[in-house]
């Protein structure tokens, strides 16, 4: 039977906001453990939250970037559940009345443009962490100072129709968050996170199937790694005629596979209702003109402006406006430069892979765009050849040295001087009568050994093309 | 004459004129402390070494010429679910029996600033839930005026150590009359005041939307001064209201001719003691005839009151109590073998009865086949009640009821008859439901014991509550019996 | 009237273990008001919105300024048990 896959995605980001949601702690990563902390986020008694201004002001900037009906009224509410990481036992979120409701996202697949709704966003709390020791030890640990970081939760509609569109959803959701410049959206470190429901039904079947949430998949790659594992899990399961079970499963990055998480006795009952200590946030329709108006340019605008304005591909500009310091980094570069997709060539041919091999961030990248720009005129120009460069950029990029200083050290400047090049050229064509009698009779093929001669004659040095076009001229 | 028998503003003229110290006034306060406390058992914790340094501190301020304000050097007690920073703060509960918090609740730091000195952390219902001081983990108070009989609660170690002239004034806190209930039973003025009037910040939670913070005195005046020192606006309180109040005590001595009062029958019904209600209907004529207007109304919707205050009471709580779970402060169970028992057993043991009940009941209606039926219908009564109220308060200026149907119970005879347990929250909880503010005022005695007039107005309208309990205190003078110790 | 599965279940919910006595005393209680809540069946309440907002503020805010955090020491003072600067737990297995 031909099944039809369904996903929706449960985004977590945390908001890059100065401060925690309802204290006035640091909102920082990788701090000494319970230092950014005060009786608000550690849920003493008697303590009271005030909100921040600044989370329901990133809230409604990702509403209004993601297409969202922004509410007029909207409340707090508490979700009540007993953790050790949750200091108040009960997390400060949103239920019924999200900030944002009824948006959307649009993604290519195929080469055809889908929107993806998207059911809410709204604001809430982080927890804390807790921290395992070895299998040895009989204990836990729980460092406060994630609890109360802000975050927002992006809720999807069901309209994912496969894993790799799900890691599509995500890749561009993240780029729009990162271009807000409102969360850090390292799933690495856990800024963003993601969870996934997926279900299986029989092709033309109206009804969804029994579906399983996903956890813990903490990279794109994870995300549709675990999905495209669990899709199978349910059809091999349907298709030997048993049952999904609805439950909670944790993907297992090492061994490839989701496991279902211990199920507890009872339901989860979180006992949802207005939190008492907060009042309404009712917002007037001028400030969010007002947040609107200063929205940044959005992938998908930066992308046709960049095809418009520097004429490079569509392709091309869909990759380098995945990501705002990527996108930055080639306008930068390609600005005012003659040769804008020899730039788009570079930024994401040996830009990208320095990064991917480095494992490194664009900001901890050694070169600056306007140097990489230089490096490509000097290939532009002849003074370089693009092995050379090639060889130039892994040296920038380890010293931070400026390209023409590189190409002066390494001794890889070409000769483009054309009447040194015109005696190298002639020196060859008088030793190797016999190759140029060959091309001369229709042997095109000899011409490659001649160029060849000629820059081993220049010890590599000498500007091919050059040769090229030289030796055509002295021999035709 | 005994200093610590004097009210608040006898003592503040005294010091002002130099013939005390404040040091001399804390001596008599302590030595009274040390004569009647073994009987009463108002307090928790006294904070002796404290209340000396601050007394010293404020005397030095006095001899240099500073001038000082009316709570300057005035030994006041303050009740253990409001958080003092190095001080124990223990809800009376096991789970809290250790706790000392790391910050001080909002009212205690303006008090502090105006120089009140804290004599003593006093006894409470465990968590402030009851009203007779009977589920306090550690002691139980006795009523200054019989001490076989409860003080009331939750804040009836507060209310008695007034009584008993071991403070000058109390604070306490009010969710469902448990400043007003005990004020009325050991014979002092009990005041809460409208939602929102005084910072939350640093009360231990009971009940988020019906909390406050109020205050017992020994007359209407000190009850007007101590107000002006507690309201004001907290950023750390979002639930604060950022507004002047003005001062109280402007509205002393005022002419209450043309006043309206009404007496909602529905506070006069049966299960109200008749000497009880005798008395309030003779106080209510001594304020007919000081020129107040005085109409019976109905408010039909105050029956409902009982069941929206337990139902939205205690889901708030059951949310409110959960932090106490074993983990970062309070009571940890010495024995669990993985989490689900370390939770499991500290709340056990931690809790009391009355507190797992509510924190049981909250549950239960904040449950998802409870909550539309339970939790949300009472919400809907709870706009009716306050509608019904305001529309009250377009035609009169007051309301006056019974504060309590009856005087005090004795010890350990009411806590298993639930009816009556009940029965008598009836007249205190609406103006918790809706917010408002009111006051109990002694109002007589009956077989010897106080009974208090309840005294409500409008949100923000303090001022005409004190308007009419100062008229009636000058021409009645309750407050001035003692009881014999 | 409620069941004693009921309130066991609820129990559990809410992380309480009850004695004998206490589940006695508590199921008076709670039979008690669920029979006042009865009362709210003679009321038409499909119109009436729900009162959470007492005092109808709204807005209340704060701007994103950091202040300084507690002291660590200060603010596990309290805690039953701590290690290495954390809040000490039972194991979990996650």
């Amino acid at each position: 039977m031909n099944y039809e896959t369904i996903i929706g995605l449960e985004v977590h980001a945390e908001l890059s906001t100065k401060t925690k949601a309802f204290c006035s702690c640091k909102n920082e990563f990788g701090g000494e453990v319970n230092t950014n902390c005060c009786p608000i986020c550690m849920g003493y008694p008697g303590a009271l939250p005030v909100l921040n201004k600044k989370v329901v002001e990133y809230a409604v900037r990702a509403g209004l970037a993601l297409n969202c009906h922004i509410s007029l009224f909207s409340k707090t509410d508490r979700k009540n559940y007993f953790y050790p990481d949750l200091p108040k036992a009960y997390q400060i979120s949103q239920f019924d009345l999200p900030l944002c409701r009824d948006g959307r996202i649009k993604i290519e697949i195929d080469g055809q443009d889908k929107h993806i709704g998207i059911t809410r966003i709204h604001i809430e709390e982080d927890a804390g962490k807790l921290l395992h020791g070895t299998e040895s030890e009989d204990y836990s640990l729980v460092d406060f100072n994630r609890s109360g970081v802000p975050l927002i939760e992006i809720v999807s509609e069901p309209d994912l129709r496969s894993p790799l569109e799900a890691r599509l959803y995500l890749e561009k959701l993240k780029g729009i968050l990162e271009y807000l410049e409102i969360s850090d959206c390292k799933m690495q470190e856990g800024s963003l996170r993601c969870d996934a429901n997926i279900s299986i039904r029989p092709v033309g079947q109206k009804s969804f199937g029994i579906k399983t949430e996903i956890k813990n998949m903490n990279s794109m790659k994870a995300l549709q790694r675990a999905l495209e594992y669990e899709e199978e899990r349910h059809r091999r399961i349907l298709s030997q005629g048993g049952t999904i079970i609805q439950e909670t499963r944790r993907w297992d990055e090492a061994k490839g596979i989701t496991v279902s998480m211990r199920t507890k006795e009872q339901a989860d009952d979180y006992r949802n209702f207005p939190e008492p200590d907060l009042v309404p946030i009712v917002l007037d329709k001028e400030w969010i003109e007002s947040i609107r108006k200063d929205l940044p340019e959005l992938p998908d605008d930066k992308r046709k402006r960049f095809v418009k304005e520097f004429g490079i591909p569509e392709y091309d500009a869909s990759i380098l406006t995945l990501t705002k310091e990527l996108s930055n980094f080639f306008e930068e570069c390609a600005k005012g430069h003659k040769n804008p997709k020899a730039v788009s060539n570079w930024v994401m041919g040996e830009v990208l892979r320095i990064m991917k091999e480095e494992d490194i961030e664009l900001k901890d990248l050694n070169i600056k765009p306007q140097s990489l720009g230089r490096l490509i005129d000097l290939v532009d120009e002849g003074v370089l050849s693009s092995t050379g460069a090639k060889q130039v950029f892994e040296e920038m990029y380890k010293t931070g040295e400026e390209p023409e200083v590189l190409v002066d050290r390494l001794g890889l400047k070409q000769i483009s001087d054309e009447d040194a090049i015109a005696e190298l050229v002639k020196k060859v064509v008088d030793e190797n009568q016999k190759t140029v009698e060959d091309y001369k009779r229709g042997k095109t093929n000899a011409l490659g050994y001649l160029v060849g001669q000629c820059m081993k004659a220049s010890k590599g040095k000498a500007n091919p093309q050059l040769i090229n076009k030289m030796l055509r001229d002295l021999l035709s | 004459m005994d200093l610590f028998s004097l009210t608040l503003h006898e003592i503040r003229d005294m010091m002002r004129n130099g013939e005390i110290s404040s040091k001399e006034v804390l001596d008599s306060v302590y030595g009274r402390i040390e004569a009647v406390e073994d009987k009463i058992e108002a307090y928790l914790t006294l904070t002796k070494d404290y209340a000396y340094e601050a007394a010293e501190s404020i005397d030095k301020r006095r001899l240099k010429g500073e001038k000082l304000g009316d709570l300057a050097g005035i030994p006041m007690a303050v009740k253990d679910n409001i958080s003092t920073k190095g001080i124990k703060t223990t809800c009376a509960s096991k789970m809290l029996e250790n706790y000392i918090p790391p910050f001080d609740a909002h009212v205690f730091e303006k008090l502090k600033e105006a120089g009140a000195i804290l004599v003593g952390k006093t006894n409470l219902d465990e968590f402030a839930m009851g009203c007779s001081t009977e589920t306090s983990a550690f002691k139980i108070t006795k009523n200054p005026w019989d001490l076989e009989r409860v003080p009331g609660g939750s804040s009836g170690g507060s209310a008695a150590a007034v009584a008993a002239d071991e403070a000058y004034f109390a604070i306490g806190s009010d969710t469902g009359g448990s400043m007003r209930q005990p004020a009325s039973l050991c014979g002092v003025i009990g005041f809460k005041p409208t939602y929102g009037a005084i910072s939350r910040y640093g009360l231990v939670a009971f009940a988020s939307s019906f909390d406050q913070i109020g205050t017992f005195a020994k007359d209407v005046e000190d009850c007007a001064i101590i107000l002006n020192y507690l309201y004001g606006y907290d950023e750390k309180d979002t639930t604060s209201l950022p507004i002047e109040f003005g001062d109280f005590k402007e509205a002393l001595n005022k002419d209450i001719k043309g006043m309206k009062i009404g007496l909602p029958k529905e506070y006069y019904d049966k299960g109200i003691d008749g000497e009880v209600k005798e008395m309030i209907l003779d106080g209510v004529k001594v304020l007919e005839r000081l020129g107040a207007h005085v109409e019976e109304i109905s408010l039909p919707y105050a029956k409902y009151a009982v069941p929206v205050y337990y139902i939205i009471s205690s889901s708030e709580a059951s949310s409110n109590l959960a932090r106490f779970d074993g983990v970062r402060y309070g009571y940890r169970a010495k024995e669990y073998k993985d989490l689900e028992e370390l939770y499991v057993n500290s709340r056990s043991q931690g809790f009391g009865s009355e507190v797992k009940f509510r924190i049981m009941l909250g549950t239960y209606s904040l449950s998802s086949k409870c909550y539309d039926t339970h939790y949300n219908r009472a919400l809907k009564v709870r706009r009716l009640i306050k509608q019904e109220l305001e529309e009250a308060f377009v035609k009169y200026d007051i309301l006056i009821t019974p504060t309590y149907p009856t005087i005090a119970s004795k010890i350990g005879e009411k806590s298993e008859d639930l009816v009556a347990m009940y029965m008598s929250d009836i007249c205190t909880v609406t103006a918790n439901i809706a917010g408002i503010p009111a006051m109990s005022i002694p109002c007589g005695f009956s077989k010897g014991l106080p009974v208090g007039m309840q005294i409500m107005s409008k949100a923000m309208g303090e001022a005409d509550i004190i308007k009419a309990a100062h008229a009636f205190e000058k021409n009645t003078n309750y407050y001035k019996n003692k009881p014999t110790l | 009237m409620i069941e004693k599965k009921e309130l066991l279940n609820i129990a559990s919910l809410a992380k309480l273990k009850l004695s004998e006595e206490d589940e006695e005393k508590i199921t008076k209680k709670f039979n008690l008001v669920l029979n006042y809540a009865r009362m709210f069946d003679e009321l038409d309440l499909e119109n009436v919105e729900p009162l959470v907002n007492i005092n109808n503020l709204s807005n209340v805010m704060r701007e994103d300024e950091p202040m300084e955090s507690y002291d660590r020491e200060t603010l596990l003072a309290n805690a039953p048990e701590k290690l290495y600067g954390c809040i000490k737990v039972s194991k979990i297995i996650e």
